[in-house]
């Protein structure tokens, strides 16, 4: 349970950052930000990267702040930093009620939004988020700098469109209408354990009829996204329990669910269809 | 590996400063314990799921195990051994004892640890949100009911002496 032997390198500026990664990454050298899933894997050897570029002592990525209309969060922002508001707001408020959900406190201590995105684990709650919320991803190499819509981040199970020699820099999350309504459910047999699967949502009304709906799904597939079957049962309807109930169905028929020796593909599914079903009851509220 | 991969490190830790050379892979547990020959601090399951290495980082509770000694430097790391003050006992080793809050003792440092932070962060924590916290650590003696209550008392407590200072 010791993880294997590396060289550390402790940069101060995301220059030196993305020189140290673009120069080791071949030698599998990784970025180390919070470490709540890297350390671990590393303490199995499942992982041993031969270099560890350690971000958090590179000034400014510790903000998370708004620009024009994104809520702009840095590669070091904690998991903490969301137990309370960090803008007024509906936004503010969901990415609170979400943080909950996130492993357990001393993990969000020191576990990174911008970190459990690039892990890209399918039960991470960011990931759900940032699907849910059209976010673009910034990454940064030697090469400059690139903005990934999140439907082209994710890849697969703890897969993502990054190059090795790229920095996760930030993440910008639009910030929505100020009238949007959340929601967001997950599912675990323990509370902190990795999720099986959750639904995050979001609507607007417009004349007593849904507008704008989104539902994301994650945990269920290899990775979370946006299930638009889901999202056309609700749109144009009246918020309640039928279009609730049409749109969970429309969930739990569009996505292809992962199994595993403790988890069917129709568990999962069912999961789905009450998970999103809950979401919106929630949003309602 | 040709190239020395160690570095010079100062660890505070429990106010008293260490100057050290670590490998980069050694664990901030495996530092404090091993290096610093302060094994109050216990290594459990080494992959952040017991909470037995929990200690104070600038005052934030954390997974000693998830973070490596060479990030500590300079940070201000507080473990069991210093809670207790002239050789007094702090309140929550205190309130362990009264509430029978420990039976092998293996789980206790790191609880302690995490309350202490938890407390000292928000002093009049709600139930509901003191139990979630606490459930992020494991007991396999006690059970968590008696860990809670002893917590429950000393909030109560720091909650009285503040009200009558006031």
């Amino acid at each position: 349970m010791k993880p294997a032997s590396f060289t550390y390198h402790a940069p101060a500026t995301i220059d030196e950052a993305v020189a140290l990664l673009g120069e080791h990454a071949p030698d599998d050298g990784r970025i180390l930000a919070g470490g709540q899933s890297l350390v671990p894997t590393m303490a199995f050897r499942l992982a041993r990267p031969g270099h560890l570029v350690d971000i958090n002592g590179v000034a400014g990525l510790d903000r998370v702040e708004r620009v024009g209309n994104d809520l702009v969060i840095g590669a070091c922002v904690r998991h903490a930093a969301f137990h309370e508001p960090v803008l007024d707001g509906p936004l503010g408020a969901y990415l609170s009620r979400v943080v909950r959900d996130i492993a357990h406190y001393p993990i969000r201590q020191r576990g990174t939004f911008c970190g459990s995105v690039a892990h890209a684990d399918p039960a991470s709650e960011w990931c759900a988020v940032v699907a849910l919320l059209d976010a673009t991803i910034v990454a940064q190499s030697t090469r400059g700098e690139r903005l990934i819509p999140v439907a082209e981040f994710f890849q697969g199970v703890m897969t993502t469109s990054l190059e090795e020699d790229e920095l996760l820099r930030d993440i910008r999350l639009p910030i929505p209408a100020g009238d949007t309504r959340f929601g967001f459910c997950e599912f675990n047999r323990r509370a902190g354990d990795f999720a099986i699967a959750m639904a995050a949502v979001s609507y607007r009304e417009e004349n007593g009829v849904i507008a704008d709906p989104h539902i994301a799904i994650g945990g269920a597939e290899d990775r979370a996204r946006r299930i638009a079957e889901a999202e056309q049962a609700l749109a144009g309807k009246s918020p309640g329990p039928d279009a609730f109930a049409a749109a969970a169905d429309a969930a739990a028929t569009a996505v292809d669910p992962m199994e595993d020796h403790a988890t069917s593909a129709q568990y999962r599914r069912d999961l789905v269809r009450t998970l999103t079903r809950r979401a919106l009851e929630q949003a309602t509220q | 590996m040709t190239e020395d991969i160690k570095k010079d490190i100062t660890l505070s830790l429990n106010g008293r400063d260490y100057q050290l050379t670590v490998d980069p892979r050694w664990t901030l547990a495996d530092v404090i314990r091993e290096h610093c020959n302060q094994t109050g601090t216990h290594i459990g399951c080494e992959h952040g799921v017991c909470g037995a290495c929990t200690v104070l980082v600038d005052g934030d509770p954390i997974r000693s195990c998830l973070m490596f000694g060479v990030q500590a430097d300079s940070k201000a790391i507080r473990t069991v051994e210093g809670l207790a003050k002239d050789g007094k006992f702090h309140p929550l080793q205190e309130a362990f004892m009264e509430s029978h809050a420990l039976q092998c003792g293996f789980c206790t440092p790191g609880f302690l640890m995490l309350a202490a932070g938890v407390l000292e962060k928000d002093p009049a924590i709600s139930d509901e949100d003191l139990e979630d916290i606490l459930s992020s650590n494991l007991c396999r003696c006690t059970g968590y009911v008696n860990i809670v209550k002893a917590v429950q008392t000393v909030r109560d407590k720091m909650g009285r002496d503040q009200k009558r200072s006031a």
